[in-house]
Protein backbone atom coordinates (compact mmCIF):
# COMPACT_ATOMS: atom_id res chain seq x y z
CA UNK A 1 0.00 0.00 0.00
CA UNK A 2 0.94 3.58 -0.64
CA UNK A 3 0.85 6.54 1.76
CA UNK A 4 0.57 10.15 1.53
CA UNK A 5 2.10 12.15 4.49
CA UNK A 6 1.00 15.76 4.40
CA UNK A 7 2.62 17.92 6.86
CA UNK A 8 2.01 21.21 7.81
CA UNK A 9 5.41 22.57 9.63
CA UNK A 10 7.00 26.08 10.63
CA UNK A 11 8.12 28.08 7.59
CA UNK A 12 12.14 28.31 9.14
CA UNK A 13 11.68 24.08 10.32
CA UNK A 14 11.87 23.74 6.61
CA UNK A 15 15.78 23.23 6.55
CA UNK A 16 16.55 20.95 9.53
CA UNK A 17 13.09 19.15 7.93
CA UNK A 18 14.67 18.50 4.71
CA UNK A 19 17.79 17.35 6.19
CA UNK A 20 16.55 14.37 8.74
CA UNK A 21 14.61 13.60 5.68
CA UNK A 22 17.89 13.27 3.44
CA UNK A 23 19.39 11.65 6.08
CA UNK A 24 17.02 8.88 5.65
CA UNK A 25 16.43 8.68 2.42
CA UNK A 26 13.53 10.53 1.32
CA UNK A 27 14.67 11.98 -2.10
CA UNK A 28 10.95 12.96 -3.27
CA UNK A 29 8.89 15.61 -2.05
CA UNK A 30 6.80 18.91 -3.10
CA UNK A 31 6.67 21.97 -0.56
CA UNK A 32 4.06 24.33 -0.63
CA UNK A 33 3.89 27.78 0.66
CA UNK A 34 0.69 27.89 2.81
CA UNK A 35 -0.69 30.20 5.41
CA UNK A 36 -3.44 29.37 8.28
CA UNK A 37 -3.61 28.70 11.54
CA UNK A 38 -4.28 26.09 14.47
CA UNK A 39 -5.66 26.92 17.84
CA UNK A 40 -3.21 29.23 18.72
CA UNK A 41 -4.31 32.33 16.76
CA UNK A 42 -1.90 34.52 15.20
CA UNK A 43 0.90 37.13 16.38
CA UNK A 44 1.25 40.54 16.32
CA UNK A 45 3.35 42.67 13.78
CA UNK A 46 4.61 46.18 13.90
CA UNK A 47 3.59 49.34 11.78
CA UNK A 48 4.88 52.63 11.55
CA UNK A 49 1.76 53.48 14.38
CA UNK A 50 2.54 50.56 16.40
CA UNK A 51 0.93 46.93 16.15
CA UNK A 52 -1.23 44.85 14.39
CA UNK A 53 -2.81 41.47 14.67
CA UNK A 54 -2.00 38.73 11.90
CA UNK A 55 -3.99 35.59 12.22
CA UNK A 56 -2.94 33.82 9.23
CA UNK A 57 0.57 32.87 9.39
CA UNK A 58 3.04 31.74 7.05
CA UNK A 59 4.03 27.43 7.31
CA UNK A 60 5.17 25.06 4.79
CA UNK A 61 3.17 22.27 3.45
CA UNK A 62 5.05 19.31 2.60
CA UNK A 63 3.71 16.23 0.60
CA UNK A 64 5.53 12.69 0.58
CA UNK A 65 4.02 9.87 -1.18
CA UNK A 66 5.60 7.05 -0.22
CA UNK A 67 4.99 3.34 0.80
CA UNK A 68 3.92 1.76 4.12
CA UNK A 69 6.43 0.65 6.00
CA UNK A 70 8.10 3.92 5.48
CA UNK A 71 5.84 6.04 6.93
CA UNK A 72 6.84 5.64 10.58
CA UNK A 73 10.46 6.11 10.32
CA UNK A 74 8.96 9.53 8.10
CA UNK A 75 6.73 10.48 11.05
CA UNK A 76 9.52 10.38 13.44
CA UNK A 77 12.34 12.50 11.28
CA UNK A 78 9.67 15.51 10.67
CA UNK A 79 8.30 15.33 14.07
CA UNK A 80 11.74 15.49 15.64
CA UNK A 81 13.24 18.05 13.04
CA UNK A 82 9.88 20.41 13.28
CA UNK A 83 9.86 20.32 16.99
CA UNK A 84 10.12 23.65 19.02
CA UNK A 85 7.88 22.54 21.89
CA UNK A 86 5.86 25.85 21.67
CA UNK A 87 2.56 26.00 20.00
CA UNK A 88 2.21 26.16 16.55
CA UNK A 89 4.74 23.37 15.64
CA UNK A 90 2.20 22.04 12.80
CA UNK A 91 0.82 18.73 12.21
CA UNK A 92 1.32 15.62 9.96
CA UNK A 93 -1.76 13.88 8.20
CA UNK A 94 -1.31 10.58 6.65
CA UNK A 95 -3.75 9.88 3.37
CA UNK A 96 -4.17 6.26 1.78
CA UNK A 97 -2.90 7.10 -2.15
CA UNK A 98 -4.98 4.94 -4.79
CA UNK A 99 -2.29 4.55 -7.68
CA UNK A 100 0.81 6.51 -8.78
CA UNK A 101 1.60 6.80 -11.91
CA UNK A 102 5.49 7.93 -13.44
CA UNK A 103 4.59 9.94 -16.73
CA UNK A 104 7.89 9.85 -17.90
CA UNK A 105 7.93 5.89 -18.04
CA UNK A 106 4.59 5.09 -17.08
CA UNK A 107 5.39 2.93 -14.30
CA UNK A 108 2.60 2.57 -11.73
CA UNK A 109 2.69 1.82 -7.88
CA UNK A 110 5.62 0.84 -6.20
CA UNK A 111 7.76 1.17 -9.23
CA UNK A 112 7.03 4.67 -10.10
CA UNK A 113 7.83 5.21 -6.27
CA UNK A 114 11.63 3.64 -6.15
CA UNK A 115 14.90 6.11 -7.23
CA UNK A 116 18.76 5.55 -6.57
CA UNK A 117 19.62 5.36 -3.25
CA UNK A 118 15.57 6.16 -1.75
CA UNK A 119 14.63 5.10 1.36
CA UNK A 120 13.88 1.34 -0.01
CA UNK A 121 17.42 0.51 -1.59
CA UNK A 122 19.62 2.17 1.85
CA UNK A 123 17.32 -0.43 3.72
CA UNK A 124 18.29 -3.33 1.12
CA UNK A 125 22.43 -1.61 0.81
CA UNK A 126 22.21 -1.79 5.04
CA UNK A 127 21.58 -5.55 5.44
CA UNK A 128 23.33 -7.05 2.82
CA UNK A 129 26.56 -5.19 3.90
CA UNK A 130 25.60 -6.73 7.66
CA UNK A 131 25.11 -10.05 5.99
CA UNK A 132 21.63 -10.56 7.62
CA UNK A 133 18.88 -9.95 4.67
CA UNK A 134 16.72 -7.74 6.14
CA UNK A 135 15.33 -5.77 3.00
CA UNK A 136 12.11 -6.22 2.16
CA UNK A 137 12.59 -7.25 -1.59
CA UNK A 138 11.40 -3.81 -3.29
CA UNK A 139 12.97 -3.86 -6.80
CA UNK A 140 15.38 -0.73 -7.54
CA UNK A 141 15.14 -0.22 -11.12
CA UNK B 1 30.57 84.92 -0.86
CA UNK B 2 31.68 87.29 -3.93
CA UNK B 3 33.72 84.33 -4.94
CA UNK B 4 30.60 81.80 -5.05
CA UNK B 5 29.90 80.78 -8.98
CA UNK B 6 26.11 80.17 -9.24
CA UNK B 7 27.39 76.92 -11.96
CA UNK B 8 29.39 75.35 -9.77
CA UNK B 9 26.66 75.56 -6.40
CA UNK B 10 23.99 74.09 -8.73
CA UNK B 11 25.91 71.45 -9.74
CA UNK B 12 27.15 70.78 -6.76
CA UNK B 13 23.56 70.45 -4.97
CA UNK B 14 22.37 68.75 -8.07
CA UNK B 15 25.32 66.24 -7.24
CA UNK B 16 24.84 66.00 -3.55
CA UNK B 17 21.63 64.74 -3.99
CA UNK B 18 22.55 62.24 -6.86
CA UNK B 19 24.78 60.84 -4.13
CA UNK B 20 22.53 60.98 -1.59
CA UNK B 21 20.35 58.77 -3.88
CA UNK B 22 23.11 56.03 -3.79
CA UNK B 23 22.26 55.14 -0.83
CA UNK B 24 19.13 53.73 -1.08
CA UNK B 25 19.89 52.50 -4.76
CA UNK B 26 22.37 50.21 -2.62
CA UNK B 27 19.50 49.22 -0.28
CA UNK B 28 17.92 47.80 -3.19
CA UNK B 29 21.03 46.56 -4.79
CA UNK B 30 21.97 44.13 -1.44
CA UNK B 31 18.17 44.03 -0.84
CA UNK B 32 17.39 42.10 -3.90
CA UNK B 33 20.41 39.68 -3.08
CA UNK B 34 19.11 38.13 -0.03
CA UNK B 35 16.43 35.90 0.83
CA UNK B 36 12.95 36.99 1.22
CA UNK B 37 12.85 36.52 4.81
CA UNK B 38 15.19 39.36 5.06
CA UNK B 39 14.68 41.87 2.77
CA UNK B 40 13.19 44.86 4.87
CA UNK B 41 16.00 44.14 7.33
CA UNK B 42 18.81 44.10 4.66
CA UNK B 43 17.35 47.33 2.88
CA UNK B 44 17.24 49.06 6.79
CA UNK B 45 20.90 48.29 7.20
CA UNK B 46 21.50 50.63 4.32
CA UNK B 47 18.45 53.00 4.76
CA UNK B 48 19.17 53.75 8.40
CA UNK B 49 22.86 54.74 7.80
CA UNK B 50 20.95 58.22 6.36
CA UNK B 51 19.88 58.66 9.71
CA UNK B 52 22.42 58.11 11.76
CA UNK B 53 25.69 59.37 9.88
CA UNK B 54 23.33 62.53 8.70
CA UNK B 55 23.36 63.64 12.71
CA UNK B 56 27.03 62.32 13.51
CA UNK B 57 28.26 64.37 10.20
CA UNK B 58 26.65 67.98 11.39
CA UNK B 59 27.59 66.93 15.05
CA UNK B 60 30.96 66.15 14.97
CA UNK B 61 31.57 63.58 11.42
CA UNK B 62 32.78 66.77 9.79
CA UNK B 63 34.77 68.00 11.86
CA UNK B 64 37.21 65.05 12.69
CA UNK B 65 37.72 65.03 8.74
CA UNK B 66 37.91 68.32 7.33
CA UNK B 67 38.61 70.34 10.64
CA UNK B 68 42.22 71.92 10.97
CA UNK B 69 44.71 69.27 10.91
CA UNK B 70 45.60 67.92 14.13
CA UNK B 71 49.22 66.12 13.16
CA UNK B 72 47.94 64.82 10.06
CA UNK B 73 46.33 62.38 11.38
CA UNK B 74 42.64 63.51 12.41
CA UNK B 75 40.89 66.87 12.49
CA UNK B 76 40.45 69.54 15.21
CA UNK B 77 37.30 70.14 16.74
CA UNK B 78 37.00 73.65 14.83
CA UNK B 79 33.86 73.09 12.98
CA UNK B 80 32.54 71.20 15.98
CA UNK B 81 28.30 71.17 15.46
CA UNK B 82 29.09 72.80 11.88
CA UNK B 83 30.17 75.87 13.52
CA UNK B 84 31.59 78.68 11.42
CA UNK B 85 30.56 76.11 8.29
CA UNK B 86 28.04 78.11 6.09
CA UNK B 87 27.71 80.26 2.89
CA UNK B 88 31.09 81.85 2.67
CA UNK B 89 33.25 79.31 0.80
CA UNK B 90 36.42 77.34 3.01
CA UNK B 91 38.95 78.09 -0.51
CA UNK B 92 41.26 75.37 1.37
CA UNK B 93 38.91 72.83 -0.45
CA UNK B 94 36.03 74.33 -2.62
CA UNK B 95 36.46 78.23 -3.14
CA UNK B 96 33.55 78.73 -5.22
CA UNK B 97 30.73 77.28 -3.22
CA UNK B 98 29.68 77.81 0.38
CA UNK B 99 31.57 75.74 2.57
CA UNK B 100 27.99 74.43 3.85
CA UNK B 101 27.39 72.82 0.77
CA UNK B 102 31.15 71.10 0.49
CA UNK B 103 30.13 69.31 4.13
CA UNK B 104 26.81 68.39 2.80
CA UNK B 105 28.39 66.69 -0.20
CA UNK B 106 30.74 65.16 1.24
CA UNK B 107 28.23 63.72 4.22
CA UNK B 108 26.64 61.94 1.94
CA UNK B 109 29.74 60.07 0.99
CA UNK B 110 30.35 59.24 5.02
CA UNK B 111 26.75 58.06 4.69
CA UNK B 112 26.72 55.64 2.60
CA UNK B 113 30.43 54.00 3.56
CA UNK B 114 28.97 51.97 6.03
CA UNK B 115 26.30 51.12 4.30
CA UNK B 116 28.63 49.28 1.91
CA UNK B 117 29.45 47.20 4.31
CA UNK B 118 26.34 45.69 5.31
CA UNK B 119 26.82 43.18 2.34
CA UNK B 120 29.02 41.37 4.92
CA UNK B 121 27.06 40.37 7.44
CA UNK B 122 23.11 40.51 6.22
CA UNK B 123 21.11 37.68 7.43
CA UNK B 124 22.27 37.10 10.88
CA UNK B 125 23.53 40.84 12.54
CA UNK B 126 21.73 41.85 15.18
CA UNK B 127 20.34 45.34 14.78
CA UNK B 128 20.86 46.72 17.91
CA UNK B 129 24.90 45.68 17.92
CA UNK B 130 24.73 46.95 13.95
CA UNK B 131 23.92 50.76 15.09
CA UNK B 132 26.48 51.60 17.64
CA UNK B 133 29.02 49.63 14.50
CA UNK B 134 28.33 52.50 12.47
CA UNK B 135 28.55 55.17 14.92
CA UNK B 136 32.13 53.63 15.85
CA UNK B 137 33.19 53.04 12.61
CA UNK B 138 32.46 55.99 11.26
CA UNK B 139 33.75 57.89 13.84
CA UNK B 140 37.24 55.40 14.26
CA UNK B 141 37.61 54.75 10.63
CA UNK B 142 35.93 57.05 8.10
CA UNK B 143 36.25 60.15 9.75
CA UNK B 144 40.28 59.84 9.96
CA UNK B 145 41.13 58.20 6.70
CA UNK B 146 38.63 60.86 5.05
CA UNK B 147 41.12 62.92 6.79
CA UNK B 148 44.35 61.77 5.85
CA UNK B 149 43.52 61.79 2.22
CA UNK B 150 41.54 64.42 1.89
CA UNK B 151 41.96 67.02 5.03
CA UNK B 152 44.25 69.83 4.02
CA UNK B 153 47.46 69.11 6.25
CA UNK B 154 46.39 64.76 6.03
CA UNK B 155 49.48 62.73 6.34
CA UNK B 156 48.67 60.77 3.00
CA UNK B 157 47.09 64.26 1.13
CA UNK B 158 50.10 65.60 2.19
CA UNK B 159 52.52 62.06 0.65
CA UNK B 160 50.71 62.93 -2.78
CA UNK B 161 48.47 60.09 -2.71
CA UNK B 162 46.03 60.59 -5.74
CA UNK B 163 42.17 59.77 -4.45
CA UNK B 164 39.71 61.50 -6.76
CA UNK B 165 36.25 61.07 -5.27
CA UNK B 166 37.07 57.83 -2.69
CA UNK B 167 38.55 54.71 -4.47
CA UNK B 168 40.42 54.05 -1.02
CA UNK B 169 38.71 56.30 1.53
CA UNK B 170 35.21 54.75 0.41
CA UNK B 171 35.54 51.43 -1.30
CA UNK B 172 38.43 50.11 -0.01
CA UNK B 173 37.59 50.84 3.61
CA UNK B 174 34.32 49.39 3.27
CA UNK B 175 35.94 46.47 1.29
CA UNK B 176 38.38 45.47 3.99
CA UNK B 177 36.12 46.06 6.73
CA UNK B 178 33.27 43.83 5.19
CA UNK B 179 36.06 41.45 5.07
CA UNK B 180 37.05 41.98 9.09
CA UNK B 181 33.51 41.66 10.13
CA UNK B 182 32.64 38.36 8.15
CA UNK B 183 35.35 36.72 9.85
CA UNK B 184 34.29 37.87 13.26
CA UNK B 185 30.71 37.23 12.77
CA UNK B 186 30.47 33.57 11.18
CA UNK B 187 28.50 32.32 8.66
CA UNK B 188 25.04 31.92 7.92
CA UNK B 189 23.26 29.05 9.72
CA UNK B 190 23.19 26.31 6.48
CA UNK B 191 25.73 28.56 4.61
CA UNK B 192 26.99 25.98 1.59
CA UNK B 193 24.85 23.35 2.54
CA UNK B 194 21.46 24.90 1.37
CA UNK B 195 20.67 27.42 -1.35
CA UNK B 196 20.32 31.06 -0.61
CA UNK B 197 19.68 32.29 -3.88
CA UNK B 198 18.63 35.89 -4.34
CA UNK B 199 14.96 36.75 -3.63
CA UNK B 200 14.25 39.42 -6.52
CA UNK B 201 17.63 40.20 -8.68
CA UNK B 202 14.63 43.16 -10.77
CA UNK B 203 15.35 44.82 -7.37
CA UNK B 204 19.32 44.22 -7.60
CA UNK B 205 19.21 45.44 -11.18
CA UNK B 206 17.20 48.65 -10.12
CA UNK B 207 19.63 49.36 -7.40
CA UNK B 208 22.45 49.09 -10.14
CA UNK B 209 21.31 51.31 -12.34
CA UNK B 210 20.21 53.71 -9.90
CA UNK B 211 23.98 53.60 -8.30
CA UNK B 212 25.46 53.95 -11.89
CA UNK B 213 23.56 57.00 -12.32
CA UNK B 214 24.48 58.11 -8.40
CA UNK B 215 27.86 57.44 -9.26
CA UNK B 216 27.52 60.61 -11.97
CA UNK B 217 27.90 62.93 -8.66
CA UNK B 218 29.85 60.70 -6.82
CA UNK B 219 32.59 61.10 -9.38
CA UNK B 220 31.79 63.81 -11.48
CA UNK B 221 30.91 66.03 -7.83
CA UNK B 222 34.25 65.54 -6.75
CA UNK B 223 35.62 68.23 -9.47
CA UNK B 224 33.71 70.38 -7.08
CA UNK B 225 32.73 72.87 -10.18
CA UNK B 226 30.72 72.59 -13.34
CA UNK B 227 34.38 72.21 -15.53
CA UNK B 228 35.68 69.87 -17.52
CA UNK B 229 36.94 68.23 -15.15
CA UNK B 230 33.70 67.26 -14.08
CA UNK B 231 33.21 66.16 -17.37
CA UNK B 232 35.98 63.89 -17.88
CA UNK B 233 35.05 62.31 -14.67
CA UNK B 234 31.51 61.95 -15.61
CA UNK B 235 32.66 59.99 -18.61
CA UNK B 236 35.34 58.36 -17.77
CA UNK B 237 33.02 56.70 -14.93
CA UNK B 238 30.25 55.90 -17.74
CA UNK B 239 33.27 54.18 -19.81
CA UNK B 240 34.83 51.88 -17.11
CA UNK B 241 31.00 50.86 -15.92
CA UNK B 242 30.54 50.04 -19.44
CA UNK B 243 33.53 47.67 -19.81
CA UNK B 244 33.84 46.21 -16.44
CA UNK B 245 29.94 45.51 -16.62
CA UNK B 246 30.89 43.46 -20.43
CA UNK B 247 33.51 41.93 -19.43
CA UNK B 248 32.02 40.31 -16.00
CA UNK B 249 28.90 39.04 -18.10
CA UNK B 250 31.69 37.33 -21.16
CA UNK B 251 33.11 35.81 -17.40
CA UNK B 252 30.19 34.14 -16.48
CA UNK B 253 29.72 33.66 -20.27
CA UNK B 254 32.97 31.84 -20.15
CA UNK B 255 31.97 29.88 -16.81
CA UNK B 256 28.07 29.22 -18.14
CA UNK B 257 25.83 31.54 -19.46
CA UNK B 258 26.08 35.69 -19.63
CA UNK B 259 24.57 36.73 -16.35
CA UNK B 260 22.31 39.56 -15.85
CA UNK B 261 23.05 40.04 -12.16
CA UNK B 262 26.88 39.29 -13.43
CA UNK B 263 26.21 42.30 -15.72
CA UNK B 264 25.07 44.63 -13.11
CA UNK B 265 27.64 43.45 -10.56
CA UNK B 266 30.52 43.90 -13.46
CA UNK B 267 29.14 47.80 -14.02
CA UNK B 268 29.54 48.53 -10.45
CA UNK B 269 32.48 46.82 -9.99
CA UNK B 270 33.62 49.30 -12.89
CA UNK B 271 32.45 52.14 -11.11
CA UNK B 272 34.40 51.73 -7.82
CA UNK B 273 37.64 50.82 -9.74
CA UNK B 274 37.14 54.06 -11.60
CA UNK B 275 36.25 56.05 -8.33
CA UNK B 276 40.04 57.00 -7.50
CA UNK B 277 40.97 57.61 -11.04
CA UNK B 278 37.45 59.64 -12.90
CA UNK B 279 39.48 63.23 -12.73
CA UNK B 280 43.05 62.16 -13.55
CA UNK B 281 42.68 59.95 -16.08
CA UNK B 282 41.71 59.78 -20.20
CA UNK B 283 38.37 57.69 -21.19
CA UNK B 284 40.78 55.96 -23.06
CA UNK B 285 42.53 54.15 -19.85
CA UNK B 286 39.24 54.03 -18.38
CA UNK B 287 38.21 51.03 -20.45
CA UNK B 288 40.98 49.41 -19.17
CA UNK B 289 40.62 50.61 -15.71
CA UNK B 290 37.33 48.91 -15.60
CA UNK B 291 37.84 45.75 -18.24
CA UNK B 292 40.66 44.78 -15.91
CA UNK B 293 38.75 45.49 -12.16
CA UNK B 294 36.21 42.94 -13.71
CA UNK B 295 38.25 39.61 -13.72
CA UNK B 296 40.53 40.92 -10.55
CA UNK B 297 37.19 41.24 -8.59
CA UNK B 298 35.89 37.82 -10.30
CA UNK B 299 38.22 35.90 -9.32
CA UNK B 300 38.83 37.47 -5.89
CA UNK B 301 34.89 36.16 -5.41
CA UNK B 302 35.88 32.75 -6.86
CA UNK B 303 38.82 32.78 -4.05
CA UNK B 304 35.83 33.92 -1.49
CA UNK B 305 34.16 30.90 -2.24
CA UNK B 306 36.31 28.26 -2.40
CA UNK B 307 37.58 29.16 1.12
CA UNK B 308 34.02 29.06 1.94
CA UNK B 309 33.32 32.66 3.59
CA UNK B 310 30.71 33.76 4.17
CA UNK B 311 31.61 37.31 3.23
CA UNK B 312 27.69 36.85 1.87
CA UNK B 313 27.37 39.76 -0.55
CA UNK B 314 30.88 40.29 -1.56
CA UNK B 315 31.70 43.75 -0.65
CA UNK B 316 35.30 42.51 -0.12
CA UNK B 317 35.78 41.23 -3.90
CA UNK B 318 33.77 44.17 -5.38
CA UNK B 319 34.70 47.20 -3.12
CA UNK B 320 37.54 46.04 -1.89
CA UNK B 321 39.52 44.60 -4.80
CA UNK B 322 38.29 46.79 -6.96
CA UNK B 323 38.72 49.78 -4.92
CA UNK B 324 42.88 48.58 -4.11
CA UNK B 325 42.98 47.80 -8.30
CA UNK B 326 41.81 51.85 -9.50
CA UNK B 327 43.99 52.84 -6.04
CA UNK B 328 47.08 51.07 -7.76
CA UNK B 329 45.62 52.15 -11.70
CA UNK B 330 45.46 55.91 -10.34
CA UNK B 331 49.01 55.73 -9.68
CA UNK B 332 49.75 53.94 -13.27
CA UNK B 333 47.25 55.99 -15.71
CA UNK B 334 47.01 59.23 -13.90
CA UNK B 335 48.40 62.07 -16.36
CA UNK B 336 48.73 65.78 -15.58
CA UNK B 337 47.15 66.63 -19.56
CA UNK B 338 43.97 65.78 -17.72
CA UNK B 339 44.50 67.30 -14.27
CA UNK B 340 47.06 69.89 -13.42
CA UNK B 341 46.52 69.15 -9.88
CA UNK B 342 47.28 65.67 -10.08
CA UNK B 343 50.17 64.17 -10.90
CA UNK B 344 51.95 61.92 -13.68
CA UNK B 345 51.40 57.76 -12.97
CA UNK B 346 54.12 55.26 -13.97
CA UNK B 347 53.07 55.05 -17.94
CA UNK B 348 53.70 59.09 -17.81
CA UNK B 349 56.85 58.54 -16.45
CA UNK B 350 56.31 59.24 -12.78
CA UNK B 351 57.17 55.60 -11.39
CA UNK B 352 57.10 57.23 -7.93
CA UNK B 353 53.45 57.58 -7.74
CA UNK B 354 52.68 54.30 -8.18
CA UNK B 355 54.98 53.52 -5.33
CA UNK B 356 52.79 56.50 -3.39
CA UNK B 357 49.73 54.63 -4.25
CA UNK B 358 50.74 51.36 -3.01
CA UNK B 359 52.07 52.54 0.32
CA UNK B 360 48.69 54.72 0.97
CA UNK B 361 46.52 51.48 -0.38
CA UNK B 362 48.54 49.11 2.34
CA UNK B 363 47.89 51.64 4.91
CA UNK B 364 44.09 52.23 4.89
CA UNK B 365 44.41 48.24 4.49
CA UNK B 366 46.04 48.02 7.42
CA UNK B 367 43.86 50.41 9.12
CA UNK B 368 40.12 49.59 8.12
CA UNK B 369 40.92 45.72 8.71
CA UNK B 370 42.49 46.47 11.52
CA UNK B 371 40.33 48.85 13.69
CA UNK B 372 36.75 46.97 12.50
CA UNK B 373 38.54 43.26 13.41
CA UNK B 374 39.10 45.00 16.92
CA UNK B 375 35.72 46.75 16.96
CA UNK B 376 33.57 43.73 15.94
CA UNK B 377 35.31 41.83 18.80
CA UNK B 378 34.63 44.12 21.55
CA UNK B 379 30.96 44.82 20.25
CA UNK B 380 30.84 40.69 19.72
CA UNK B 381 31.89 40.71 23.54
CA UNK B 382 29.36 43.13 25.09
CA UNK B 383 26.29 43.09 23.10
CA UNK B 384 27.13 39.82 20.69
CA UNK B 385 26.88 40.44 16.94
CA UNK B 386 24.44 37.69 15.71
CA UNK B 387 21.12 37.13 16.52
CA UNK B 388 19.79 33.41 17.93
CA UNK B 389 19.82 31.03 15.56
CA UNK B 390 15.74 30.57 15.37
CA UNK B 391 15.59 34.71 15.11
CA UNK B 392 17.99 33.81 12.30
CA UNK B 393 15.64 30.92 10.44
CA UNK B 394 12.57 32.77 11.11
CA UNK B 395 14.50 35.99 9.21
CA UNK B 396 15.09 38.98 10.73
CA UNK B 397 12.23 41.03 8.87
CA UNK B 398 9.74 39.53 11.62
CA UNK B 399 12.68 38.64 14.58
CA UNK B 400 14.15 41.88 14.44
CA UNK B 401 11.62 44.61 13.24
CA UNK B 402 8.25 42.48 13.62
CA UNK B 403 7.44 43.41 9.96
CA UNK B 404 7.30 41.39 6.97
CA UNK B 405 8.16 42.05 3.29
CA UNK B 406 5.11 40.35 1.25
CA UNK B 407 2.08 40.27 2.80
Amino acid sequence: MTKKIEAIIREEKLNDVKEALRRIGIVGMNVVEVRGHGHQGGIELVGRQGTYYVDLLPRIQLNIVLSDHNVEPTIEAISDAARTGGIGDGLIFVYPVEEVIRIRTGERGRDALTYEDDIDTRRQKIPVRNGVNGGNGVKVS
Amino acid sequence: MDNINAGDTAWLIVATGLVLMMTPALAFFYGGMVRKKNALSTLNLSIVTMGVISIQWVLYGYTLAFGQSMGGFVGGLNFLGLNGVGAAPNADYAATIPHLLFAAYQMMFAVITPALITGAFVERIKFKTYLVFILLWATLVYDPLAHWVWGVGGFLRSMGALDFAGGTVVHVSAGFSALAFALAIGPRRWFGRAPMEPHNIPFTILGAGLLWVGWFGFNGGSALAANGLAVYALVNTNTAAAAAGLVWMFLTWQDGKPSVLGFVTGAVVGLVAITPAAGFVTPMSAILIGALAAPISYYAMRLRQRRNLDESLDVWACHGMGGAWGALATGLFATKTINEAGADGLFYGNVAQFGIQAVALIIAIAFAFGITFVLTKALNAVWGLRVSPNAEEVGLDISEHGEQAYA
